[in-house]
This record gives C-alpha cells, structure tokens and sequence, in this order.
C-alpha cells in the first residue's frame, strides 16, 4: 500500500514535469523558459527524494542538495545574462 | 508504531504532490511569465518542502537522523524564492509584456521609463516595449 501510494506521486511528479516541458518548448519569451527550467530542478529534488524512499537507501540525499544548489546558480546567471548582457562584469563601477 | 509513522509520511507526501501539481498547472495554464513565475516559485517551493519533510520523518524514524536533508530543505527554503525574483525581475527590465488585463504596474509609476537593453541587444524606452 505504501509503495503503491509512492508511485501515484511518483507518476504525478512525472506528468507535471510533463507540463513544464510543453512550457519550456513553447513559452513565448526567454524568461518563460528559465522560469520553467527553474521549476524541473526543484521538481528533479521531490522524485530523488522519493525514489531514495521507495529504494530504501539514504544515499541519494546528497544529490538533492546539490540540484538544487546547482538549479539556483543557473537561474541565477541565467537572469543577469538577459538583464545585462553579461554573466561575470569586467568594470564593477558600472 | 510504524504503521503511524507511514500514515504520516503519507499525509506529508500527499500534501506536497498537491502543491507540485498545483503549480505545474499554473505554469501551462496563466497567462503571461509574471502570474506564471508566481505560480512557480510559490507553490513548487512549499511542495517540495513538505515531500522532502516526509522523507526526512521517514529516514529519522528508521535510523538515525540525516542533517543533509534539513540543511537541503533550508537552502531550498531560502533560495527558490529569491531566483523567482531575480528572473522576474531581469523579465521586467527587459520588457517582456504584462497580460493585457493586467490593471495597474507600481514598478512604472516608481522607476519611471528606464532606458533598458531590449531582446535584440539595443537600448529601448521600456514603455515602447510595453506596447
């Protein structure tokens, strides 16, 4: 029972990274884009975290850190690449 | 006892599935990049928090406790909010439009019209991109 109700939500988890998907295709501007990889990293952190339920290990838990360590750096150069064109400024007076 | 304690990782998991599908149907169904980075950084950001609680009241009722998943569940409390503003953000000033219903922007009345670098690298007058 337990396990069966893990897969529903797995399943789940699955289909609205399914809707992302259909937004990070289709999104009309570059900041819908983003804004939907954003959210298929923070969706990647739940289904690791449940599958290192269902698998009954605890060596997964690293990894949830370090997406989501890694899905925040990118939004974060992502939205200072489209607002100033660039990622690391040479003159820091600017 | 452990039959409670899967009940309540159920309850929690339960909850958190609800708030990721909520804001993945946000994110197909509003209407422009403002109402949907709403959509995904509120309602994705309480939803994994409580999916990733369950696992931890999982992981802490088997063995011994796991502090990589609290300092996980803080980082992602304290971060996913402020990437939602910093990309809502750079969506304004480089004048991505708001929904044609939108009633009223504090942000223009406030900054003013801001000469912004626009999506073909020259610099426009943010009102002629609002357009």
């Amino acid at each position: 029972m337990f396990d069966n109700i893990l897969y529903g939500v797995l399943v789940l988890l699955t289909l609205s990274i399914l809707g992302y998907v259909y937004r990070l295709i289709k999104g009309p501007s570059i900041p819908d884009r983003v804004v939907a990889l954003d959210a298929i990293g923070i969706t990647l952190v739940s289904i690791t975290a449940l599958v290192s339920i269902v698998m009954e290990t605890n060596a997964f838990l690293d990894v949830i850190l370090l997406i989501g360590i890694l899905s925040f750096i990118g939004t974060a150069a992502f939205s200072k690449f489209l607002a100033k064109g660039v990622i690391f400024d040479r003159d820091r007076n600017s | 006892m452990t039959e409670i304690l899967d009940i309540v990782v159920l309850v929690f998991i339960l909850i958190g599935a609800f708030f990721s599908v909520v804001a993945a149907i946000g994110v197909v169904r509003l209407p422009d990049v403002y109402t949907r980075n709403h959509a995904a950084s509120k309602s994705a950001t309480l939803g994994v928090m409580f999916i990733l609680m369950g696992t931890f009241i999982h992981f802490a009722a088997e063995d011994h406790t796991n502090t990589r998943l609290i300092l996980a569940i803080v980082f992602i409390f304290l971060t996913s909010p402020v990437g939602g503003h910093l990309i809502n953000r750079a969506a304004y000033y480089t004048g991505v439009k708001m929904w044609d219903r939108s009633v009223r922007d504090d942000l223009m009345e406030r900054v003013g019209n801001l000469n912004v670098r626009s999506a073909d690298g020259k610099n426009r007058k943010t009102d002629e991109l609002k357009k």
